[in-house]
């Protein structure tokens, strides 16, 4: 049963900021995997780390703990879910508008195919991936690097307005 | 968020060593399921850890080194995935082998003979070609066995490869794509990746017969025969196709004598744990 302390405390933990892309919350992330609240009142989070070494991991378990007791839940755990591994197709539909409102192109859309299971080859040839500016719309950009500021970006440059963003890079 | 939510309550610090956030796996069943061997789950779990501490301290050093912002970035992007593995893998090994020890047990307070990685991963620097081709090596390798390891019968060790995977993949792409427009560039980059594959040569046979996960399923052989062919391909596409260069992969020049996973290390890794390690072991009970 969901009782009206599990939806409070759920709200609570969903609104969390992402320390690094501060205008995406866990839920918007897809790194929060749900909010459960056993019989003896124990708040327990579920978190699942988007890189194996990001080091927001922790600071998003020390938010979303300490916004749960200031919100009175005296007892709160947050646990880390490894399986299944976080995926840019956790990002929600909100998460890719709120991207795309500052200036940081999401990952393709959602339910593209990832690489079959067991087999991941090495593929060499450059298929041109259409991540389109999110300032100017234009789709003739280019990848920078696919390594930027954080581990989760990579970054790219708009041939029509000049101007670089970072692209959350897919992981599927 | 405060600074006393950060630094003084336990449960809620940043990770940096003594910050009190030691566990990675925070949370998860961490029971060593029936059927499955503790002590091989353990040495599994520590040496593919060691291997990815190791790697991620090397690539480290190119920090304010490297020749261009992009490749810094990518460079230290990468050493910082492969030290989130080894996290995961130290938390796991420390569960199975019954010490209970957490990461920087493993990390800071070991010397280098209780280290297990293979000594490829701790060969001194190089230049860029050399790090570059190191890192595809590695990577395809590495790439290899987390694959097989997703189905590993422990669930946790299983659900740390599958993550691996998804980054390894990223990272053999980048050392691929290095490898290609050096060793297809000038006369001279690909004198360098000849150079480098050379100096890397006398130290594939410990990787490709290594068996550190053969008992969780990893069959050495199949790895070895994928990760020539990939390279192979790779060499191919750079270029790198004489005779002589392929000769490099099929027939690696005989294993010098010892193994890393033994314990037995070329001089060059006390020197770089005693980098890594100084800070902690000056302090070994700091808190911050």
């Amino acid at each position: 049963m969901v009782t009206a302390s599990a939806e409070r405390a759920l709200r609570i933990a969903a609104e969390v900021p992402d320390p690094e892309l501060p205008m995406l919350t866990l839920a918007d992330l897809g790194v929060l995997h749900g909010v459960d609240v056993t019989p003896d009142g124990t708040v327990v989070a579920r978190l699942t780390p988007t890189y194996a070494g990001c080091p927001a991991v922790a600071e998003m378990r020390a938010e979303v703990t300490a916004r749960l007791r200031a919100a009175g839940f005296t007892d709160v755990r947050v646990v880390t879910v490894l399986d299944p591994p976080w995926t840019t197709d956790r990002i929600t539909d909100e998460g890719h508008r709120k991207l795309t409102e500052h200036g940081i192109a999401p990952p393709g859309p959602r339910g593209a195919p990832g690489p079959e299971p067991g087999r991941t080859w090495l593929t060499l040839s450059t298929t041109p991936t259409e991540v389109p500016c999110p300032r100017c719309a234009s789709v003739d950009t280019e990848e920078l690097s696919r390594f930027a500021a954080t581990a989760c970006t990579a970054l790219r440059r708009c041939r029509a307005c000049l101007e670089p963003f970072p692209h959350v890079k897919d992981l599927l | 968020m405060t600074d006393e939510h950060v630094y003084v309550d336990g449960d809620s610090a940043r990770w940096a060593f003594g910050t009190g956030f030691t566990d990675p796996l925070h949370g998860v069943d961490q029971a060593v399921p029936d059927g499955v061997d503790a002590e091989d789950l353990a040495a599994c779990c520590l040496a593919l850890g060691d291997d990815a501490l190791v790697s991620a301290q090397r690539l480290a050093e190119w920090c304010t080194r490297a020749p261009e912002l992009e490749e810094e970035l990518a460079l230290a992007n990468i050493g910082l995935d492969l030290l989130g593995q080894a996290r995961l893998l130290y938390a796991r090994a420390g569960r199975a082998d019954g010490t209970g020890r957490g990461e920087d047990a493993y990390a800071y307070f070991r010397d280098p003979e209780d280290f297990r990685n293979v000594r490829l991963a701790e060969l001194p620097g190089g230049d860029f070609a050399f790090t570059v081709v190191r890192l595809l090596v590695l990577s395809v390798w590495r790439l290899a066995v987390c694959e097989t390891l997703a189905a590993a019968p422990d669930p946790v060790l299983a659900a740390i490869a599958a993550k691996s995977v998804k980054e390894l993949a990223y990272h053999r792409r980048y050392a691929a794509e290095w490898t290609v427009r050096l060793g297809d560039g000038t006369a001279e980059s690909a004198s360098r990746v000849r150079a480098a594959l050379d100096a890397l040569a006398p130290w594939l046979d410990e990787l490709l017969t290594d068996r550190a996960a053969a008992r969780l399923g990893v069959d050495p052989v199949a790895v070895a025969a994928r990760t020539r062919l990939e390279l192979s391909h790779v060499l191919a596409d750079a270029g790198l196709n004489r005779p002589d260069d392929v000769s490099r992969l099929d027939a690696p020049v005989p294993s010098l004598p010892g193994s890393g996973r033994d314990g037995e290390h070329t001089p060059h890794l006390a020197p770089l744990l005693a980098e890594l390690q100084s800070v902690a072991r000056a302090h070994p009970d700091a808190s911050w």
